[in-house]
């Protein structure tokens, strides 16, 4: 298997979406190259990374203001 | 009584029926439950894509106002939070559209960049690299690397892989192919760790911001 083979199967490998079968030979590529390990760790900590840092907070009051404008439609509404 | 039918794998109901139903039935508490249940993702989501703080705002709240007013063509067949991600999504393009009149805002257009297709960056990152960093700082370097995105990677990587939708929900959401949303995820990762590499890697695990000139 080539580097680009292997890229090409990154995502299915990070999803944990391949066979048995393919996860073997990923997995033989890797015990060989150096720089796939290192793409395969850092794309999954880069997932990671943004998956806990709320990077946007949300703003202060908003959920009142929207509670408000749910309230005045189910007034007339409902 | 209505016939169930049952489908492999979705035997219990979501959570989420019961307090649609309720809310169906005019009650408007179990509607502010699922506002806080998915206030942060649909505010995420809309400050993505608009990238702009009062849009998002604004999103959000209509977001949620028109999903209450159309509750009644909510039709089950997708879970409410991805119908919900789907309406703040065209609100959110909506809204850029208003703000660039005459410019095309499309997700759907082919993004022609090899940026990031291939790995450059090769060196190992330090060991929890974002301990180098404090807090806000991080924020700020993970908030420039994700809007330096092409739009249509930066949404299905945020849909994807922040807010935890199937392959199949963000492909159904934004209106693309299967194979679509997973080749502009591969690239959105791809380009995304090699942005990040210039601030993680071990070398440079110093701590210190590269200054660029």
């Amino acid at each position: 298997m080539t580097c680009t083979e292997f890229l090409a199967m990154l995502d299915d490998l990070i999803d944990d979406s391949v066979n048995p079968e393919l996860r073997t030979e990923l997995q033989a590529h890797l015990s060989g190259c150096e720089h796939c390990v290192v793409t395969l760790n850092t794309t999954r900590k880069t997932i990671e990374i943004y998956r806990s840092h709320e990077i946007y907070d949300l703003p202060t009051g908003l959920r009142d203001r929207l509670h408000a404008a749910i309230m005045s439609r189910c007034k007339k509404g409902c | 009584m209505p016939t169930i039918q049952s489908v492999a794998g979705e035997l219990e109901p979501h959570p989420d029926v019961a307090l649609v139903a309720r809310v169906r039935e005019g009650d408007v508490a179990a509607y502010d439950t699922l506002v806080r249940k998915y206030e942060r993702q649909i505010f995420r989501i809309s400050q993505h894509i608009t990238q702009n703080r009062e849009d998002a705002e604004d999103v959000m709240q209509d977001a949620f106002l028109k999903a209450y007013e159309k509750l009644d063509q909510f039709q089950g067949n997708s879970k409410f939070y991805t119908w919900l991600v789907r309406i703040a999504v065209n609100e959110s393009l909506m809204r850029l559209r208003k703000r660039r009149t005459g410019k095309m805002v499309s997700i759907d257009e082919d993004i022609e960049t090899e940026e990031g297709s291939v790995p450059r960056d090769l060196a190992d990152w330090a060991p929890d690299p974002e301990q180098n960093y404090g807090q806000a700082e991080l924020a700020e370097i993970l908030r420039k690397t994700i809007q330096g995105l092409p739009q249509g990677f930066r949404i299905v990587f945020v849909l994807r892989d922040v807010e935890g939708l199937s392959t199949e929900e963000t492909a159904e959401t934004l209106g693309l192919s299967i194979p679509a949303v997973k080749s502009r995820l591969l690239r959105a990762r791809l380009q995304l760790r090699e942005r990040l590499s210039r601030y993680f890697n071990r070398k440079k695990g110093s701590g210190e911001m590269r200054s660029e000139k």
